[in-house]
């Protein structure tokens, strides 16, 4: 749960005020009880959870910008740094993990050359591991977006990830 | 149409059931949950749809998962008057020759898997068993006679499989509100409490507090009483609440609809993991299903009874599926669980009476209603009624979801539904309790599932996370794979928790690395039971059981790794290394062109050789040889 956060507000991203506006008030009633469903959908939206974004949230809502951040760096799905075209779902669940997970994360990431939480620097792929995605029987899983590929050895690695591009 | 009768109902049911039971058409179910679809049975139903849109006679359709998970995609095809086939391992590629072949009578008789004998579920005994008079296949064999399915009872996922899930109507015609119309016609609040409570229900989240108990003490708190249902299904290797989210979204509506009217609330919640995308859309579509038949919303059946339910997910943390936790998450806070001086069902979200249970407990309470306590009472051993929903996963030969009836051996489980191992290894463990939980050995397995017995041993019941582990799976890193897993999921307001379980993962790591020292074994006792003492929530308070267990059960494995400096599963990399047996060896060069870093050399049909500085250990050859000429030293 503990991720690096860029502090500086990134340019990077132009967040829409206008539209994240109407996500706040239209679809989740400007409440403050919504608050983990309106960042999953802003990190929808923009692949990742832009600053800007948080900044006017809090200010929309009424809810310090410390607890914001807090709450987005409490749970693990929101990630406060631009991700890449493709997120690479490692599941390391108990049932994947002793069939061998492990060694097939540990391909991807010399294969890709990044660890857990990191994307390339062509921004093609970003690592993610998850804990179960309950397709147990399947295992290992690897999900690609939202393609699942299950039963999958390590020597299978390189072709699956060329399917992306 | 608003249902305001069981009559209404029992019309919608006949109708329903000629095409649940007899269709004039060739019926085409695939298994559509998120395990089937990940086999390939979208695109299996995609190809399929496309091949029959314009011909009447043939009916392409979706259901849940049926639980035999190994074997999917799983392709159902029957008519009115001819039996019930089931298809496995239907692939994209298969799915049309599978619909031909069961039109030829069937010739392909490798890919089935079995015909039913009878449909119904057990809330249908009063209808004839529609294949009565169907004459079956010759030589194919039953479901119900082969082991994954014969000692299973299906009262929780009495639907998966049976059903379209995106379809009320199919939920009705298997006696699906029947329950809800009963009680809210015949029974006072009261009495079902009371049926709950006599029915001996125990919660199926992980903790197995006494259903009925949290109702009537919920309902004796006055307030704006909130419903939950806890679909947050952490335990990584447990799958069972998806399935029936996915397969029989409506038998959960039900049964919290039946907790609304019992404990007096009129407004439930639905907390459901972020990862469980195709659980929340057949959710959302299963509420306004029933939101149109008057089924949720006002004056539910005409009565004064009003109920609404509402889905809120969850954002990946463990410690969420804790039920403070839980709560402080719905009202859009960080998921820190709180000490319970003061219990939930007194003040739990937005400090009101909530009744928090999990999916499966929900999904049996309208087939308690309906059948009645003694029945489910009936079933299982003295403190564990009922039946009980497994994921066994891992290393199985039949992988899936499996209920049985409480009191059945873990042997029963493991070997004879689950068939073994593969790959004629040898078994080692049985992992039931996720985080929580712990590992039992070979020699526990005829130990009868029950809630007390399992802690006896020192795991627990659990949701139903059923890991199998073999000759190939080391301890140490299993326990070690468990603290690192809750180091990340511990939410960090307690020191004991927070600390401690990092201090247990530094010392498994630095074991795991081959740096183990004597008295790590010690220190790791003294360490977990501080844990275990000092924690404040059922995170921190069940953390060392997967270390203290594998200690326990297997403290051989501890000290090799510590003494001995070998990890005898070849798991830890630090400690073994891949030799090539040369007596084994057939020189068939399947190892040589799969290796990676090319370590493997040898002429073809003589012994191979490996060379140790440039092999990686990543365990390819390993896999693939099928003489076991690879070996862990
Ligand atoms: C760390 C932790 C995680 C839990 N995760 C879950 C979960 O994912 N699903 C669940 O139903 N119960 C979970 N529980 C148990 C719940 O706190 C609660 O006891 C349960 O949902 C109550 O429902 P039941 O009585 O029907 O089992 C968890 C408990 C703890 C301490
Ligand atoms: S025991 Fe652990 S997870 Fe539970 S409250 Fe304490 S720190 Fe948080
Ligand atoms: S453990 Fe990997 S999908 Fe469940």
């Amino acid at each position: 749960m503990n991720q690096a956060i860029p502090l500086e507000s990134d340019t990077e991203t132009e967040v829409d005020f206008m539209e994240l506006d109407t996500i706040i008030e239209d679809e989740f009633g400007n409440n403050k009880e919504n608050l983990i469903m309106i960042l999953q959908a802003i990190q929808r939206k923009y692949n990742y959870v832009p600053q800007p974004a948080l900044t006017y949230l809090s200010a929309k809502i009424g809810i310090p910008y410390s607890k914001i951040y807090g709450v987005a760096t409490f749970y693990s799905t929101f990630s406060l740094e631009p991700r890449g075209r493709n997120i690479v779902s490692i599941c390391l669940g108990t049932a994947c993990h002793v069939r061998g997970g492990e060694r097939v994360r540990e391909r991807i990431q010399e294969s890709l050359e990044i660890s857990d939480g990191q994307t390339t620097e062509d921004q093609r792929f970003t690592l993610e591991s998850v804990r179960c995605i309950g397709c147990c029987s399947l295992g290992p899983v690897v999900k690609i977006n939202e393609d699942m590929h299950g039963r999958i050895s390590s020597d299978q690695i390189d072709r699956i990830l060329d399917q992306y591009e | 149409m608003k249902i305001q009768s069981v009559k209404d109902l029992e019309k919608i049911s006949r109708e329903y059931s000629t095409s649940l039971y007899h269709p004039e058409y060739v019926k085409v179910n695939i298994g559509m949950a998120s395990c089937g679809i990940a086999a390939g049975a979208e695109a299996a139903f995609n190809t399929a749809t496309e091949a029959f849109a314009d011909d009447k006679a043939v009916h392409i359709g979706q259901t849940g998962c049926i639980g035999y998970c190994e074997m999917e995609p799983l392709v159902e095809i029957f008519s009115g008057g001819t039996p019930r086939v089931i298809y496995k391992s239907i692939t994209p590629d298969k799915v049309l020759d599978a619909i031909s072949d069961y039109q030829n009578g069937i010739d392909q008789k490798k890919w089935v898997l079995g015909q039913m004998r009878d449909p119904r579920s057990l809330l249908e005994d009063e209808i004839d068993n529609p294949l009565a008079k169907v004459a079956p296949f010759e030589a194919i064999p039953f479901l119900e006679d082969i082991p994954f399915y014969k000692n299973q009872v299906k009262i929780a996922l009495r639907n998966c499989g049976y059903i379209d899930p995106d379809c009320i109507e199919e939920y009705i015609a298997k006696k699906g509100y029947f329950a809800l119309l009963q009680v809210l016609t015949h029974s006072e609040p009261g009495k079902v409490l009371e049926t709950v409570k006599s029915s001996g229900l125990r919660g199926r989240g992980g903790g197995g507090f006494p259903t009925g108990i949290k109702w009537a003490t919920c309902a004796k708190h006055d307030g704006d009483r909130y419903i939950i249902c806890n679909a947050d299904e952490g335990d990584p290797g447990a799958y069972m609440d998806r399935s029936i989210l996915e397969g029989d979204p409506h038998s959960v509506l039900e049964g919290m609809l039946l907790a609304g009217y019992a404990i007096g609330s009129s407004q439930g919640y639905i907390y459901v993991r972020n990862e469980y995308p195709l659980a929340v859309k057949r959710l959302v579509t299963a509420i306004k299903q029933a939101e149109a038949y008057g089924l949720l919303g006002n004056n539910i059946a005409g009565t004064d009874f009003r109920f609404n339910i509402r889905i809120s997910t969850g954002a990946g943390a463990f410690v969420c599926g804790e039920s403070t936790a839980l709560m402080a998450s719905l009202e859009g806070n960080v998921g820190r669980p709180r000490a319970k001086y003061v219990h939930t069902v007194e003040k739990g979200f937005r400090d009101s009476p909530t009744n928090l249970n999990n999916v499966e407990t929900y999904a049996n309470v309208p087939a308690i209603v309906l059948k009645g306590a003694e029945w489910f009472a009936g079933m299982g051993t003295d403190h564990s009624k009922g039946t009980k929903v497994f994921s066994l996963v891992g290393k199985i030969k039949n992988t899936g979801l499996v209920e049985v009836p409480m009191g059945i051996s873990l042997r029963e489980i493991a070997f004879n539904i689950g068939g073994g191992v593969p790959k004629k290894k040898v078994f080692k463990a049985i992992q039931t309790g996720g985080p929580s939980g712990g590992c039992i050995p070979e020699r526990f397995l005829d130990l009868p599932v029950d809630y007390q017995k399992l802690a006896e041993v020192g795991s627990i019941m659990g949701s139903g996370g059923m890991i199998a582990m073999d000759q190939d799976t080391c301890m140490v890193d299993v326990a070690r794979y468990f603290m690192d897993f809750l180091k990340e999921e511990s939410c960090g307001q307690c020191n004991p928790c927070r600390e401690g379980i990092k201090q247990v993962l530094d010392i498994l790591t630095s074991i795991c690395a081959g740096k183990g020292k004597e008295g790590d074994i010690e220190l790791l006792e003294e360490l977990g039971s501080m844990i275990q003492k000092f924690s404040l929530c059922g995170l921190g308070t069940s953390a060392p059981n997967p270390v203290l267990t594998t200690i326990l059960y297997f403290r051989d494995e501890y000290e090799a790794h510590i003494r001995d400096k070998k990890c005898p599963s070849g798991v830890c990399k630090a400690l073994f290394h891949y030799e090539i047996d040369a007596d084994a060896c057939t020189g068939c060069r399947v190892c040589a062109r799969k290796c990676p870093q090319d370590a493997i050399t040898g002429e073809k049909k003589k012994a191979h050789e490996l060379n140790q500085d440039l092999c990686i250990k990543c365990g390819i050859c390993y896999d693939a040889c099928k003489f076991n000429a690879i070996a862990i030293r």
